[in-house]
């Protein structure tokens, strides 16, 4: 269907260009690719369970390129583009976003944890996904491998779109604090070793950073070696440590919670429980927030009012004691 | 000669060796994947095939210190920095793996010899294992590599009931020596497990890739092709597939001064990275798609060109896997290669 609309969009003059997903080898490995005529979109173009890649970011660039661009993009990944927009970073007017209907996208790396070796074509069979391998067929529940982001899904509302493929859905009661509520009734002790455990696989390769819409600086401060603060190596483990948690900092109440970062993690470590700590506790100190979800509302920490909580509320706060 | 021991008693074997020296074998971390992890008392094999890191890191660390100095009036002393080494042990590396060493070989013990690295290379006794399971990832097959005969000093097999143990050098001789529980036997076992792994590589989906139009000589062909623009336009700029493999050895030299010491170190680097190989005269590399465009020339011409025609890769499949936009090397061969070139 999304194939079907890339035609009409270009063939109709609609848009110069479509962003979407250039299928690969295997069924899994789609790539977000540029397609500038329909043949093209005939020949290379795909969707499916494992189109979890957000495009939002993309839009950065494609939206300055001239003439007009079209997008296909899943509910969560309005809300990013709806915060790039509020942020000014893409140009609304030379982008048509075509909105999809979105039932979670499945991941990969959690079909191979499931024991699935040699991957080599997969079957949607209602809630179960029949995965051929090299070494014989194995079924596994879709919901077992959903990508992080879904199985936490917040969200089915396209928050802005052109046009519609699919319906319109609503926010969903999530339960993606669970976790961080979990980690808040820990003690300090243990907060500190689970995050130095999982912070510690980190090899730096700046993957969280670059798939991330809320860090769209054109030039990082880590990446400018006039900085003074490049940080190739970090001087001891902590302060690798540190790299997560400050960037953590730059992007709160601008983090939509799309999960990008997690997904892309080579090292598998969570950090999207670090921007939903943030989620939470903006939601509880300066009432209930969803960075992208509208283009009115100010990002809390970008904004003063006189019922804001005060500094000290620190000291009443904190998880189980030592 | 081919020696065994039966599957159950690995842990013997695991613990004989860490008596001797250090050792290293792929085992799962907190997260599910596979890493290089010291051997302790009770630490079990991994059941993937292999570690989301490659073995390089034991020869190549992410970070390593090169020297120091203190400064004192018009006074600079130099201070030694090197970890004092010790011997050890490293299970476990597939063909792939081993192959990465030799390639970083080429790179680091030619003149002028790398003596950092040199130094781990020494140090070092290197165990291998055949692949049980081939992912669909895997295309080792394109560089002659047979995942089913791992050289090193030492070839291990896991078959069903035993690991056959086979020493290839004088170091793996005096190791065997050293584990005296070893059985004699384990030939057959270990060449129907040969064939079983070469019957599946037969059939993996990227063992047969058309590399033609790749190797020495091929940079006029290639550079200025107008692919490369699709291929890099969706590469986040990461450098994941640069630190995954095996092979990649770029690496920067900085220094941490706090006024009075400085240590000077060396880091992994990544040709993906917008401040790599820096110039007086800026960046020569100024866009993603230049960066792009090194990396995989790196691995299918400019390697070839000064080391006899052998490409810079050895078909581990780690950046397939690890890839946040699944653009990798295969994708660059099947599409300038072949019908393209």
């Amino acid at each position: 269907m999304l194939q079907v609309k890339a035609i009409e969009l270009l063939e109709s003059g609609a848009v110069d260009r479509v962003l979407g997903w250039k299928k690969g080898d295997f069924f899994y490995d789609l790539t977000p690719a540029v397609f500038e005529s329909a043949d093209e979109v005939r020949r290379e173009f795909a969707y499916g369970p494992f189109a979890g890649a957000n495009l939002s970011k993309y839009l950065i660039a494609e939206s300055r390129r001239g003439g007009k661009v079209g997008v296909f993009l899943k509910p969560c990944d309005t809300y990013s583009l709806v915060q790039l927009l509020k942020e000014h970073r893409v140009l609304r007017e030379n982008v048509y976003v075509v909105g999809v209907q979105c039932e979670g996208m499945c991941d990969i790396e959690k079909i191979r944890d499931a024991g699935c070796a040699g991957v080599t074509a997969v079957e949607e069979d209602g809630d179960r996904l029949k995965v051929a391998t090299l070494y014989g067929e194995r079924t596994v529940d879709r919901r077992d491998v959903l990508l992080e982001k879904c199985a936490a899904c917040k969200s089915r509302k396209l928050v802005i779109y052109d046009e519609l493929i699919g319906e319109q859905g609503d926010v969903i009661d999530s339960n993606r604090f669970d976790k961080v509520a979990a980690l808040e009734a820990m003690t300090p002790e243990q907060r500190y070793e689970f995050w130095r455990g999982e912070l510690s696989r980190c090899i730096r390769c700046n993957a969280c950073r670059n798939v991330c819409p809320a860090c769209s600086c054109e030039k990082c401060v880590f990446d400018n070696p006039d900085s003074g603060v490049r940080n190739k190596a970090a001087a001891d483990s902590f302060e690798e440590n540190m790299f997560h948690i400050i960037r953590a900092f730059h992007v709160a109440s601008r983090c939509t919670d799309c999960g990008e970062c997690s997904r892309v993690c080579p090292q598998h470590i969570p950090l999207h429980l670090l921007n939903r700590k943030f989620i939470k506790d903006i939601n509880e100190l300066y009432g209930e927030y969803q960075a992208g979800a509208d283009f009115d509302s100010r990002p809390p920490l970008m904004d003063f009012t006189q019922g804001d909580c005060e500094p000290s509320i620190v000291y009443q706060r904190g998880g189980a004691k030592a | 000669m081919m020696k065994r021991i039966p599957r159950g008693e690995i842990d013997r074997l695991f613990a004989a060796l860490a008596g001797m020296q250090k050792l290293y074998i792929p085992a799962d971390d907190p997260s599910g994947q596979a890493r290089f992890t010291p051997w302790a008392e009770g630490m079990a094999l991994t059941q993937r095939l292999n570690t989301a890191r490659s073995a390089k890191d034991l020869f190549f660390p992410q970070v390593e210190n090169l020297v120091g100095f203190k400064v004192t009036g018009k006074q600079i002393e130099m201070i030694e920095t090197r970890d004092p080494l010790e011997d050890f042990i490293l299970f476990g590396v597939r063909a792939c793996d081993l192959r990465g060493f030799e390639i970083l070989d080429s790179v680091f013990l030619s003149d002028p010899v790398d003596t950092y690295y040199q130094s781990r290379r020494q140090h070092a006794t290197v165990v291998t294992l055949a692949c049980s399971r081939p992912e669909e990832t895997c295309f080792c097959g394109n560089f002659g590599i047979d995942p089913a005969e791992p050289g090193g000093d030492v070839s291990c097999w896991l078959t069903e009931d035993s690991l056959c143990w086979r020493a290839n050098t004088e170091k793996g001789e005096a190791l065997t020596a050293a584990l005296p529980f070893l059985e004699d036997g384990g030939e057959d076992a270990a060449q129907a497990q040969r064939e079983a792994v070469r019957e599946i590589a037969a059939r993996l989906p990227l063992n047969r890739l058309d590399l033609s139009a790749f190797g020495p000589g091929k940079t006029q062909a290639l550079f200025n092709r107008p692919e490369w623009k699709r291929l890099s336009e969706a590469c986040l700029g990461c450098g994941t597939c640069t630190f995954v493999c095996p092979t990649c050895q770029c690496y920067d030299i900085e220094e941490f001064n706090d006024g009075e010491t400085v240590r000077r170190f060396r880091c992994w680097d990544s040709c993906m990275y917008s401040d790599f190989t820096q110039m007086s005269a800026g960046q020569p590399r100024p866009t993603q798609l230049e960066r792009f465009r090194q990396r995989f020339m790196h691995k299918l011409v400019y390697y070839p060109d000064n080391n006899d025609g052998a490409f810079g890769c050895v078909g581990c499949g780690r950046c397939l896997q690890k890839c946040p936009i699944h653009m990798n090397i295969v994708k660059v061969v099947k599409t300038l290669g072949g019908d393209g070139a």
